[in-house]
Parts: structure tokens; sequence; C-alpha cells
């Protein structure tokens, strides 16, 4: 048996593997449009409830199907507490912390990103079936941290 | 295959080298010292695994406020203490032998006190509650100082040892003006090489920005700078904890297994790719937060999948090495020779589980590293689900392996209780994949890692099953992590005297290391930090170019 030659055969085909994830990957995101969240804007967390869009956490109609649900969150809760849209309707998340390091997770969606003091997250979702989703923060933020969760109902 | 596999000479020769008595002892403690924070760390864990299966028994833990309190304590032991405390032992060790030189016995006695002093601040603040912040410590969260300056000062003990490593090996180049590094010292100051570089980044973070906030220095903090700056180097010390456990897999496995390694020059390259590419894929961590921009994290995505094939590579090359020992114990076929390696050998057969459990670990590694994918997971279940499978077994196991024969040669005693360890291997094995299957599947259900799940006001279905199989393979765990400290306190309290191993087990290569030609380049550490100093500046320069001088905007919080 030729062991460099089975070997460069073998390490071949995983290097191959992993270009193939790889370009799979790629093309998801930018060319089926599932980005991952980016640089959208800083806010000052001391003033954050008095800053638009936050003075105003909640959810609002902006097109024919098409919403923005503003969140907060903060030690030990979210602000609103619960979002209810129609099925089939795109829902742009504008999320961000007012004290320490939150997580943001729709679960059953890929609407999952991290809140940061300082950062502003977002990212837009399509809820095509009637149902609930918990919204958990998956972030340590404290001897509450348990306890902070929203919902998304679709009707 | 021809037989002059197994006939092949040996390349490093024995030189007749012998460790003294004072070196021994003073890596025998620096071993306790990370099998003892171990010890607290998997009493931890158990009750971290129960509340999983809504079982609480962290409220008969002495002195123990929360569950966030109890799992600080489990990832700073474990992640830090445990796996700093081993690497600065085991890897003077196989430096020390392979250069056949001794190292100076103070400074082993500073890297010791150095770990003792630092775990010794870190427990008090977080034993007094002062620091529930895990093991990422992330701002604005505030620790107590006492729990900055504990982390830094195990941070020095590493550094510490990479001198010591350092100068053994400039010594060793002086005295052998021309010569290949012999391998096993080679890969061990690889190991060290790189994770200098790579805690530049939480170094940076804990003494330039946290120590002075938390002494109240300062007012506010940056939590993405500081967040970023934690990940700049906490992705590599993942290869920091996972490679004492390849030099083991490379130069000790085969010769358990009566094999050995086939390609001197295919293993330097492993390093060398671990050395380059371990740093520069931190984003991998952050693919979810604001403030990065998606191209940085593409960037990072590629590199990631980059580093993943030196293990794959490894796959090949510990596989063969394992295969030549099988066949030479009479195994034939495609799988039989697996079956024929000593599965009697508890310092083997701790090995052969670590990696079964590993390619699942790695499986998983690879969907973390995902890009958009990462979002199905991440900072679910499955995370902790997937790094029990790689650290949590892999690298664990394999330190539980290694000790079987270390503990002996260090302390001149035989190993007490032979079937207790292997029973320790198996137990823990099955234990670490239950346990997986339960918070894997729990993560793809949505289930959340680092929460007391047992008091959430929230649950849904399919996190019920994840979290009694989560429970069970933990128990089975902590059940394997008792029957190994049994045999390593019978063996260091009972163990039969003897005259003791002359040497430690390490095993020849099939081929010699070249003396001329491309190969040599390996050798020259320098430059390959340079390469891996400007890959570095092209994965972070444009973030960090376009992010500082930062938004130092977030006043302190104790939320614990």
């Amino acid at each position: 048996m030729n062991v460099k030659k089975v070997e460069m055969v073998f390490l071949s085909l995983c290097a191959s593997m992993l270009l193939v994830f790889l370009l799979a990957l790629f093309y998801s995101a930018y060319g089926m449009g599932m980005h991952l969240p980016g640089v959208e804007a800083t806010v000052d967390p001391r003033e954050v409830r008095q800053t638009a869009p936050f003075d105003e956490p909640g959810l609002r109609e902006v097109g024919e199907g098409q919403y923005e649900a503003v969140f907060l969150g903060f030690a030990w809760g979210f602000q609103p507490r619960e979002i209810t849209v129609p099925a089939g309707s795109e829902v742009t998340f504008i999320a961000t912390a007012t004290d320490v390091i939150h997580g943001f997770h729709v679960e059953g969606t890929r609407v999952n990103f991290m809140l940061i003091p300082g950062q502003v997250a977002r990212q837009s979702y399509t809820f095509r079936e009637p149902g609930e989703h918990l919204i958990i923060c998956h972030e340590f933020c404290g001897a509450g941290h348990h306890l902070m969760y929203a919902r998304v109902i679709v009707e | 295959m021809n037989t002059s596999t197994f006939n092949a000479p040996v390349v490093e020769s024995p030189d007749g080298f012998h460790l003294g008595d004072g070196h021994r002892r003073v890596i025998a403690w620096m071993i306790y010292l990370g099998f003892a924070a171990l010890a607290i760390g998997i009493i931890n864990g158990l009750g971290q695994a129960l509340n999983y299966a809504r079982i609480d028994i962290l409220q008969y833990f002495p002195g123990m406020r929360d569950y966030y309190q109890g799992l600080t304590v489990h990832g700073v032991v474990n992640a830090i203490v445990f796996t700093f405390a081993f690497t600065n032992g085991f890897l003077a060790l196989t430096t020390s032998r392979a250069l056949a030189r001794q190292l100076p016995l103070a400074a082993l006695w500073v890297v010791f006190g150095l770990m003792v002093a630092g775990f010794a601040l870190a427990g008090f603040s977080i034993g007094t509650g002062r620091a529930s912040v895990l093991y990422t410590f992330y701002s604005p969260l505030q620790a107590h100082w006492s729990f900055y300056l504990g982390l830094v000062l195990l941070v020095v003990s590493t550094w510490v040892t990479a001198g010591i490593l350092f100068v053994a090996l400039a010594g060793w180049r002086r005295e052998n003006p021309g010569k290949r590094i012999p391998l096993m010292a080679y890969i061990s100051v690889a190991t060290y090489g790189m994770w200098v570089l790579a805690s530049l980044g939480i170094a940076v973070s804990v003494v330039g920005i946290l120590l002075p906030w938390s002494l109240g220095l300062v007012a506010t903090v940056d939590p993405l700078l500081t967040r970023t700056l934690f990940w700049f180097s906490g992705h590599p010390i993942v290869y920091f904890w996972l490679l004492p456990a390849y030099v083991s897999w490379y130069v000790m496995v085969p010769r358990h297994a009566g094999g050995k390694l086939f390609s001197d020059p295919l293993t330097r390259v492993v390093f060398i790719m671990f050395l380059l590419l371990s740093i520069p894929t931190g984003f991998h961590h952050q693919y979810t937060d604001p403030g990065i921009s998606g191209g940085m994290k593409a960037i990072h995505a590629g590199l990631t999948f980059g580093v993943f094939f030196p293990s794959l590579v490894t796959a090949f090359s510990v596989m063969y090495a394992l295969e030549i020992g099988g066949r030479r114990r009479g195994g034939s076929g495609l799988v039989n020779w697996f079956a024929r390696l000593d599965w009697k050998n508890p310092a083997l057969v701790a090995q052969l589980l670590a990696m079964l459990s590993f390619t699942l670990g790695g499986a998983t590694g690879l969907i973390n590293a995902s890009y958009n994918l990462n979002q199905a997971i991440h900072n679910t279940a499955w995370v902790p689900g997937h790094f029990h499978m790689t650290v949590g077994s892999a690298v664990t196991m394999s330190f539980f392996g290694i000790a079987y024969w270390l503990i002996p040669y260090l302390t001149r005693r035989e190993l007490v209780g032979k079937g207790m360890a292997l029973l320790s291997s198996w137990v823990y094995f099955i234990g670490v994949l239950v346990m997986a299957r339960g918070l894997i599947s729990g993560g793809l259900d949505g289930m959340p890692r680092r929460t007391l799940i047992m008091e959430a006001p929230y649950t849904k279905e399919g996190w019920e099953l994840a979290g009694l199989l989560t429970g069970l393979g933990g128990t089975l765990m902590f059940i394997g992590g008792v029957l190994f400290f049994a045999v390593l306190a019978g063996t260091v309290l009972f163990g039969k005297k003897t005259e003791g191993e002359p040497d430690i087990p390490f095993t020849v290569t099939h081929e010699a290391p070249a003396e001329t030609g491309w190969e040599v380049k390996l050798d020259r550490f320098r430059y390959w930090i340079i390469a891996a100093v400007v890959l570095v500046l092209i994965a972070y320069g444009p973030f960090f170019a376009s992010y500082l001088p930062g938004a130092f905007t977030s006043p302190p919080y104790r939320f614990f």
C-alpha cells in the first residue's frame, strides 16, 4: 500500500468537502439573502430609552404585511412582552440592550442575535405558519436570566 | 504494507536522559493541581446536568448561592485551571525529554505558585459570590477585581512556562547547530507559541480595560470591544486545550498501540497550521453579534473551515499509526485491526474513546462554524453538547489516559485499579454521548444554554426528554470521573513503590526528519510567527481600524 498516495487522496477529499460546504453557505447568504446581523447603528445605552426608535418599543405596521418590531432587553425582561402578527407577515426585529449583554432567539426560526449595549441589531423574518414562538434570552445576564422571555404569536 | 514499516530505526535517540526527582515532584504537583480543579468542576457539573433534568441538588452544596455561581466555578476551574495546570506540567515534561535538557527547577515552581495564587484569587471571588459572571466574564457585568487578577496570574503562568520552553529550545539550538528540532519538542513549543500570541487579546482586555474598571479607575467600558478581545483568545484557547491531547495522540498513543508515527513533516505541518489559523477565526463565536460586518464574519468562517483541515490530517495520521499497531497484534481486514488494539491498556483505551467522541465533537463544531447556519443553534444547549464532546471528553479523557502512565512515572508507583481505570473510561464515554444527545436535541428545539431551566417560567415540547438524557449522561460522566479520581488517589497514596519507568513512552517515526529541502524551513518558528501575525492583522485589522476608539458607554452592573 502506498501510504502517501492514500493520504493525498484522503486529504484531497477532505479539502473538497470543506470547500463545497463553504460555497453552499456563502450561496445561502449572498445568493439567497440569509444574512447575519451586521453593522447597523450605535446608541448610548445610558440614553437608549429616550432615543428613537427605542423610546417607543413595540410593533408597528410599515407596509402591506410588513412590520417593524422594536424590542428592548434588560434585566430581566423584554419590552414588549408579546407581539401578535398575521401569518405571512415579514417582521423586522430591531433591538438592543439597556444594561448588560442579553440574547434574542425567536425559537424555531433563524432570528437569533445578541443584544449588546451600545449596538443595534436588526433582522427580518417571514412568519408563514400560525403558531407561537418563544423569544428566549439565551445569554447569561445575571441571577434572574432564566426569567427573561417574550412571545411572538402568529395568527 | 511492507515489513520495513515495523523495523524502521528509532529516530529519536534516548540519550540516556533521566528526569530528576525534583523535576518529577514539581510536575506532579502541577498535575495534581489540575486534577484537584477538575474534581471541583465535575462536582458542579453534576449539579448543572441535573438542572436540565429538573432535579435540584445545588441546594445541598455548602455555600452555593445560586446556579450561576456554580456554573462560573464549573467553567473557570475546568476550562482554565485544569487545562492550564495539566498542560504547563505535561508539555514542560515532553519538551524537557525531547531536548534531553533539565528545565530550571525554580522557574517551574514559580509557574506552580502563580497557578495556586491565581486559582486562590479567582476561587475567593467566585466562592464569596463576588464574581458570578461565568468564565466568559462579558462586560458590563462586573466581577470583583480579585477575579480578573486571578485570571491574569493564571495566564501569566502559561507565559512563564512558554518562556522556559523557548529558552530551552534556544539553548538546544546553540548546542546543536543545523540539527532538526526533535519532533516532540517541536509540537510542544509550537503549542505554546500559538497560545502566547493568542492570549494577547484577553491580556489587553483584562489588564488594559476590565481590571482598572473593576478597581473604579475608569467608569465605563465598551461591551463589544471586550467581547471581541475575549474571542480573539477564546477560540484559540480551545486549541490550547486540544493540542496537548494531540501531542499525546501523535507521539504517545502510537507507542501504546504498538504502532509508530508515519510522517514527521506532516506532523509539523499540522502544528504550524494551528499556529497560523487558530487565532484569525474568533468572529465565528460572534456571528450573531451586531456591530461586526457580515464580510468580516465570512472571512473568519473561511479561516475556521481552514483550521478544521489539520484535524482531518490528524485523523489520518493517528488512525494509520493505530492501524500499524492493530495489524502487528494480528488484526486483519478493513476494520478488524481496530478491535485487536490493546483494549486492556487504560492509557490507550481512554484516548481511543476520546478520539471517537472527538469525531462527533468535530462534526458539531463544523456546524457551529457554518456562518448563517450557526443561527439555528447559537447559544442553545447544542453548544455545550458540542464542547463536552471536545474539551469535555476528547481533551479530558486524553488527560485521564496520559495520567495513567504519567502519575506512575512521576511518583515511581504502580497504577492501582487498572480495571477501575478501564471502567472509568467506558462509563465517562457513554455518559458524554448520552448527555450530548440530550443537549443537542434540546438545543435544536431552542433550549437555551447557561440557563436555570428548572426554574424558567417557559418550556417547550422536546425539552423534557432532552433534559432527562442530559441529567442521566451527566450523572454517568460524574461516576466515570469519580472512578478516575479513585484510581488517581489510590496510585498516589497506596501504589506499590517501584524503580519506576526510566523514560516516558513516546513513539518513533517511520521516516526521520529530512536534513535538507523544504522541511527544514518548518523549524524556523520566527518566520511562522510573523506569518501568523500577518494573518491576524488581515482578519482583525479592518474591524479594529473602523471600530476603534470604541464606545466606552457602559457603566458596571452586578446582577448577582
